[in-house]
Formats: C-alpha cells, sequence, structure tokens
C-alpha cells in the first residue's frame, strides 16, 4: 500500500493553488489588455474603451467572445500540425513559469502549512530560463509553419532576438546568483526580507535584466517580431480566430509572469517594506500585504512596460543587435567581474 | 548659408556617445514627457451623452417651419428646389381646399416635400433662397439610417413640431433654430 500513502492533502493543496494561479494570470492577462488600451489612451490624451460596461470594464470579455466567434482560418499551404502546436506552445511556456514564483509566505491553512508557491524547487531560477528559452520554438514553429514570408522573417527575428538578449540576461543574472548563493527564488525573497532588497546591490544588473526582459517579452522597442507595420503582425500574420488569441494572450502572461519574477528576484518579492515579515509571520494581515506588496510591484512592472511601449519607437534590427552584443554583454560581463571582485575583497577581509 | 525662419537647426551628423548609445538617456527623457500626458486634460467630447456647442449659425439637417398658430409656412414655389446646388429637394404642390386653413398658411401648399440627406451638402442656400421662412437648417446632424431609402427625408421627418398641441418638442427644435 505504499502507493496510496501519498498524502492526498498535499495533492488537493498543489491543485488547488495551480488552478487559482492560472485563473490569477489568465484573468490578469485579460485585463492587461485592456489596461493596455487605457494606458496608451491616457497617455496620448485619449479616453480609451468606455463602452462596454462600467469604465469599459467588460471590454476584455467582449474582445473574448470576438476572438472565439471569428472564422477559424488554417492556410492551405501551411504544415496543419506546425500550425496549431505553435500557439499551444507559446500559451503553455507561458503558463508554466509560474510555477516557482512564491506568492506569499507559508500560511496555516486547514491545520496544515501551505506554501503560497507551487513549486520550491532549489533550481527554481534555472528553470525559468529553461521555460522561457522554450517559449521562442512557438513562435518559431507559428512563423515557420505559416509559410508565409512574413511570418517566417517575424520567427527569425524572434529567435535570433531571444538568442542574443538571452545572453546578457544570463550573464546579469550570474552576477546576482554570485551574491545570493542560491538559485531558489524562495530563498532569495527571504533573503531580500533579512536584508536590502537585491536591486540596491546589483543596479547596474537590474537595468540589464530589465532590458532583456523587454527583449524576451518581444515588447516595444524590441518587438521586431511582430512589428505590424512592417511584418504586418510578424509571426502572427496568418494565424486568427482563438490561435491569434492564445498567442496574444501568451505575451500577456509572459509580460505577467516576467515582472512577477523581476518583482521577487531584484525587489524582495512579497516583502512588504518597513514591516518586520518575520516576527508577525502567520498573521492573516501579514497574507494581505504581501499579496498586496507583489501584486502592487507586478502592476508597477505591467504600467512601466506599457508606459515604455507608448514612449518609444522599435529599434532599427542592427541597431537591436549592437545593443545586444556590443553595449549589453560586455557590460554584463564587467558587473559580473565587478561583483566577484567585491565579494574576493569582503571574503579576504574577514 | 540663408535660412528661411529662424527656428530651423543644422542637422547632427555627429557618432553617438558611449552614453547617448546606451538609450537610456534620452528614453528617460521621453518617458517624463509621455508621464506628463497623464494629467493633461483629455480634447475629446463624450459623444454622445455630451454634445459640442455649435455655433449660431451650424447648418445641419432641415426642418419645415410652421408660423405661431402652427400653419405650415411652405407654399411649394420651388426655390429652394431651384437654388439648390446638389439637387437634393423635390416638392409636389397642391392647392389648400376650404376648410384646411388651421394647416396651412397661404393658398398653395407642398403636398410633398423630400430632401435626399445623401445627396444634401447642406450648404445652406435652401435657406437663403426661401422667401416664406418656411426652411431653417437646424443643429441637429449625424443623420443614421440602415438603407439609402431612409436618408429621403419627407414632410412627416421635417416639419417642426406643433407650437400649440406639441409645445414641448416644438420649443426643444425651435432652440435650435434661429429666428
Amino acid at each position: 500500500m505504499y502507493l496510496l500513502s501519498i498524502d492526498w492533502g498535499f495533492l488537493i493543496e498543489k491543485a488547488a493553488l495551480i488552478s487559482v494561479i492560472l485563473g490569477v494570470s489568465l484573468l490578469a492577462a485579460m485585463y492587461t489588455t485592456f489596461a493596455e488600451r487605457k494606458v496608451a489612451a491616457i497617455l496620448q490624451d485619449r479616453r480609451g474603451p468606455n463602452r462596454a460596461g462600467p469604465f469599459g470594464l467588460l471590454q476584455p470579455l467582449a474582445d473574448g467572445a470576438k476572438l472565439f466567434f471569428k472564422e477559424e482560418i488554417i492556410p492551405t499551404h501551411s504544415n496543419k500540425v506546425l500550425f496549431i502546436l505553435g500557439p499551444c506552445l507559446a500559451m503553455m511556456t507561458a503558463m508554466m513559469t509560474s510555477a516557482v514564483i512564491p506568492w506569499g509566505a507559508d500560511v496555516k491553512m486547514f491545520g496544515r502549512d501551505v506554501q503560497l508557491q507551487v513549486a520550491d524547487i532549489n533550481i527554481g531560477i534555472l528553470y525559468v530560463f529553461g521555460v522561457v528559452s522554450m517559449g521562442v520554438y512557438g513562435i518559431m514553429i507559428g512563423g515557420w509553419a505559416s509559410n508565409n514570408k512574413y511570418s517566417l522573417m517575424g520567427g527569425l527575428r524572434a529567435a535570433s532576438q531571444i538568442i542574443s538578449y538571452e545572453l546578457a540576461m544570463g550573464i546579469a543574472l550570474i552576477a546576482l546568483l554570485m551574491t545570493t548563493e542560491t538559485l531558489s527564488i524562495k530563498q532569495m525573497v527571504l533573503q531580500q526580507q533579512d536584508g536590502y532588497w537585491n536591486v540596491v546591490k546589483q543596479p547596474l544588473g537590474y537595468i540589464i535584466f530589465l532590458v532583456c526582459v523587454f527583449a524576451e517579452c518581444n515588447r516595444t522597442p524590441f518587438d521586431l517580431p511582430e512589428s505590424e507595420n512592417e511584418l504586418i503582425g510578424g509571426y502572427h500574420t496568418e494565424y486568427s480566430s482563438m490561435k491569434l488569441g492564445f498567442y496574444l494572450f501568451a505575451e500577456y502572461i509572459n509580460m505577467f509572469i516576467s515582472s512577477a519574477i523581476m518583482a521577487c528576484l531584484y525587489f524582495g518579492g512579497y516583502d512588504v517594506p518597513f514591516v518586520d515579515d518575520k516576527a508577525n509571520a502567520g498573521e492573516w494581515w501579514l497574507l494581505v500585504l504581501q499579496l498586496g506588496s507583489i501584486f502592487g510591484k507586478i502592476i508597477f512592472f505591467l504600467f512601466l512596460f506599457m508606459w515604455v511601449r507608448w514612449t518609444i519607437p522599435r529599434f532599427r534590427y542592427d541597431q537591436l543587435m549592437n545593443l545586444g552584443w556590443k553595449k549589453l554583454i560586455p557590460l554584463a560581463l564587467l558587473n559580473m567581474l565587478v561583483t566577484g571582485a567585491v565579494i574576493l575583497y569582503l571574503q579576504n577581509k574577514k | 548659408m540663408n535660412t528661411l525662419t529662424n527656428r530651423s537647426a543644422p542637422v547632427n551628423r555627429k557618432p553617438m556617445t558611449w552614453l547617448e548609445s546606451m538609450y537610456l538617456p534620452s528614453i528617460l527623457k521621453g518617458m517624463a514627457i509621455t508621464f506628463s500626458h497623464i494629467f493633461k486634460k483629455k480634447p475629446t467630447i463624450n459623444y454622445p451623452e455630451k454634445t459640442r456647442p455649435f455655433s449660431e449659425v451650424f447648418r445641419g439637417l432641415h426642418v419645415l417651419n410652421r408660423d405661431a398658430e402652427g400653419r405650415e409656412n411652405c407654399t411649394a414655389c420651388g426655390l429652394c428646389a431651384v437654388a439648390c446646388p446638389a439637387e437634393a429637394i423635390t416638392m409636389e404642390a397642391a392647392e389648400r381646399q376650404p376648410g384646411e386653413e388651421h394647416l396651412y398658411r397661404e393658398e398653395k401648399y407642398a403636398a410633398k416635400y423630400e430632401i435626399n440627406m445623401l445627396r444634401c451638402i447642406f450648404c445652406g442656400l435652401c435657406e437663403e433662397a426661401c422667401p416664406k421662412d418656411a426652411i431653417y437648417l437646424s443643429q441637429t446632424f449625424a443623420p443614421a439610417n440602415y438603407s439609402r431609402k431612409g436618408f429621403i427625408y419627407g414632410k412627416d421627418n421635417l416639419l417642426i413640431p406643433h407650437p400649440v398641441h406639441e409645445k414641448e418638442a416644438y420649443l426643444a427644435a425651435k432652440g435650435n433654430v434661429k429666428g
């Protein structure tokens, strides 16, 4: 009876947590599309969607319903299996990343210690990297399978861009990992609760990381894979109905998760500033504050994504590559070397 | 070199400095500009909840006027149709019968009066041509319809409400009409 001796409560707990997190990220993605339009409007002195429901709050539902009812077109010259696989992969990888994000400290619920994190694996950040790199396959496969030159170019751009910027991102992260000495995101958040937020220790690393996150999420000024005016939508030119919806959704979920990861790595995650999280552990008001803290940070980063999008134009392709290879990677290497030197100096001083 | 205005500036072709080539300072400057726009007043008017105030002489949809007793002013003389550069107006005249004196002000009246709003260019020449003060351009605008036929406005669409029997509607329509 070894098999039956699994902790069923654990399974139920995790299943519930996963569904809640997926639900929240889908809802967040929905309302990020709304917020994007609203922020765009406000930054451009317009009003934005305000017809569906109060303040236009039902707009995402209307958009979703519209996407569902659109005709589903699969081009005859496309590779059907890959064509369908593309958006599925994009959506799957976007949703998988949320597994290692700690949303709050452990809580006591129904007599159990419930972790507000699906999996506290000791290689958390590497897992994120692995899954995020998979995300480019969704775009590449979609672009390739469409059998359309614009889509293919979009896919190629996405691939080269994401590979280029992942390097700088990785090196910026190595410097961070040298200071934290752990790969577990939960541990990093706990460290930041005790000391300073990592952004204080790694300001340059954070800026490099932020720029690379913009590139990884294909957000302006790095939205070359989509570039709706030169590539007519790039990799999703041929997509219609909910497949297109999946691509767009995946982009917004990626933004949401990237914001959460940036908050956890550099801004203390669910750490509430000026409150002693350790002394008040287990209090309900603290949990509310912690959730408010992480979601506040996420919302700020989402706003940042939009704010930048409606401020600057897209990079030219050579500018993109120059920035990635000639500026960010040397800077990240320098940052890593300086961090290493400082750590060595501090160790020898003891 | 002589410049045409004092606003022209020579193009800066200096290669970017290292900091400029990171783009970050200028991006931050741009972000400050967009952020300041959050607090700017929005020029959009929330139509149809709010409408823009028009000038006194705005030329919108036409109304056929009545006099104070509610009798139609139009005598179907056809001057408006002649004046109309878009040839949007057609009418048929009829003679007033005894007992219809409370309906029509003079012996001749328009039995049929149609304006094709798709042809009309809202120039107001009909208003200028009318000797009887019978046709006015109001401040209502944006006619909408599902078919082209619906844009041919007959007397039922054009006549101003009766000033005695439908006083409120008449005053509302009158509020937008000069004279």
